[in-house]
């Protein structure tokens, strides 16, 4: 079974139709990404999916569960889930060993508090109060308080908004580890280079529909476009679209005899597929 | 399949998380816990009249004080910091957890009661010392006591929670919160003797809860000779207890149904 199942989900605000008729099927152990603009839709789903919306129309299936779902069983369902929001500055006259403990008193089978400090790379601040953290270390805490009760659904919204690239890479690098432990990741980035890093799949959502469904190296046929092989031929930059990098790389090594002078070959970014699809240009 | 903690459970240790944020906020600990100490010294020591053989204003008025602090302390601050939390979402960070509601209401009385206790201290300190503010010696006094402050503790906790949801921001919160109560401490007799005020402002004091609690206090602090110069020539404390628990109820209902977690 699959852990998201959504079908012909819609929800409007006033006239506002936010979702319109959004199907995604996520599925055990992959972390999937959902990329779209802002207006276009993708937090509302997203909080539908973590039960913090309700639906207008539509099928959807948390972990096997609808996310209305009340009472006791939601504790249960919610045990089984980690959330980390966009941006939550709580609690800042906590240390982060007190909340991170805190929170694991929540869960019924909670990870090691200090392997989860380790994790998150803030062993050394562990009894920093949290008013006290940087953004990129009040982050790390986020995903922190949302993987300690050992979830097996783990939702991440914009995750690295304002890190430096360091933190970005380290941060990558442990929800790599996430992926390891079996935990199914949703995530709704802007960073397409986070997405292609990270993603088995990746999802764009514009006007409050999924256009397209795919791997990051195959979305809108990334896989199969043309290359641009580029290089100098005396005073002229020449550039060639290509369905055959390699023959034409051939016959231009045998021109210049050997090294083909400031020789690039590229294929479209992830980012310049997206942004077609969205029908937006670079800035 | 693993249960999840029980909700009284994960209340007692929320209450414990609350008092400990408390505690490190200095000022807020200042100001919360020695603001009615301040409004006793100041009013002790202007009016230093006997209102009523053998009744000292200042005993009149640390009756008034425990009820208002009651109302301050429970009320008046969660209707104010509940919406900051849920400001800097907070809240919802909670709500995306396997935490239920009943377990943060918990621990928000939890926090309230100590903090009441600790007032109550103080005040008692600080009237007996400076004041010569009389304790009741009568155990029945202490029982109405007792039960006015566990009753006014948690119904003014519950109002609290259940105004919460009226400020639109937490930054706003104290300016729509702060005139309510203190127009009621006026109009309920906190700061002038109740019968002397005007009788549409008792009528529509006697609404509100603090009205009930001032004139509870009022029952075990002054001699029960003073209670044929209240407004019913009687202590009305039966009445009290039941208009508390309606409020309690109403406060529980607005809690559990309309709280919000979230901004929108």
């Amino acid at each position: 079974m699959n852990v998201i199942e959504v079908k012909g989900l819609k929800k409007s605000y006033d006239q506002v139709h936010a979702v319109r008729g959004v199907d995604l099927s996520i599925l055990q152990g992959e972390i999937f990404a959902l990329l779209g603009p802002n207006g276009a839709g993708k937090t509302t789903t997203v909080e539908i999916l973590e039960g913090f919306r309700s639906r207008d129309a539509g099928e959807v299936s948390v972990l096997g569960f609808d996310p209305q779902i009340k009472g006791h069983a939601a504790r249960e369902w919610r045990n089984r889930i980690g959330i980390v929001l966009q941006s939550a500055a709580d609690a800042g006259d906590l240390t982060v060993l007190e909340t991170i403990d805190h929170f694991s008193g929540y869960y019924s089978k909670p990870r090691n508090v200090s392997e989860v400090l380790n994790a998150v790379g803030l062993e050394e601040k562990s009894g920093a109060l949290i008013r006290n953290l940087s953004g990129g270390q009040r982050r790390r805490l986020d995903v922190a308080l949302g993987i300690i009760g050992s979830p097996e659904l783990l939702f991440l919204d914009e995750p690295t908004t304002g890190f430096d690239p360091e933190a970005r890479r380290s941060f990558w690098a442990l929800i790599e580890n996430l992926r390891g432990t079996g935990t199914t990741i949703l995530l709704t980035t802007h960073y397409l280079d986070e997405a292609e890093a990270l993603a088995d799949r990746v999802a764009v959502i514009n006007n409050g529909q999924i256009i397209e469904v795919s791997t990051p190296a195959e979305l809108g046929g990334r896989a199969t476009s043309k290359a641009t092989v580029s290089w100098r031929d005396g005073e002229v930059l020449k550039s060639e679209s290509t369905d055959n990098p390699t023959s034409i790389v051939t016959k231009l090594s045998a021109h210049f005899g050997g090294e083909i002078p400031e020789l690039t070959i590229t294929r479209p970014s992830l980012e310049d597929i997206y942004l077609t699809m969205i029908g937006g240009t670079h800035e | 399949m693993s249960k999840v903690p029980s909700a009284l459970n994960l209340g007692i240790r929320r209450g414990g998380l609350e008092i400990r944020q408390f505690a490190r906020q200095r000022e807020s600990v200042v100001f919360t816990l020695l603001f009615p100490v301040i409004l006793l010294v100041i009013f002790g020591s202007v009016f230093k009249d006997t209102i009523a053989p053998g009744v000292t204003f200042s005993q009149y008025f640390v009756a008034g004080m425990i009820a208002s602090g009651l109302v301050n302390t429970g009320f008046q601050s969660l209707a104010i910091t509940i919406p900051m939390e849920r400001d800097v979402g907070g809240l919802k960070r909670l709500r995306g957890t396997p935490m239920p509601a009943s377990s943060y209401f918990i621990g928000k009385a939890i926090l309230i009661s100590v903090s009441m206790v600790l007032q109550i201290i103080l005040l008692f300190g600080f009237g007996l010392i400076f004041f010569g503010v009389q304790m009741p010696t009568d155990p029945a006094k202490w029982f109405t006591f007792v039960w006015l402050v566990l009753l006014g503790s948690t119904s003014s906790t519950a109002l609290g929670i259940a105004f919460s949801i009226v400020p639109k921001s937490g930054r706003g919160a104290s300016a729509v919160v702060s005139p309510i109560v203190i127009v009621l401490q006026f109009f309920s007799g906190v700061f002038f003797i109740f019968t002397q005020l005007p009788t549409w402002m008792q009528q529509f004091a006697a609404i509100f809860p603090l009205k009930w609690l001032t004139q509870g206090m009022r029952s075990v602090f002054l001699p029960d000779s003073f209670a044929t110069q209240e407004v019913a020539k009687s202590w009305e404390n039966g009445r009290t207890f039941l208009i508390l628990i309606i409020w309690l109820a109403v406060g529980i209902f607005f809690s559990v149904r309309k709280f919000k977690w979230d901004r929108d």
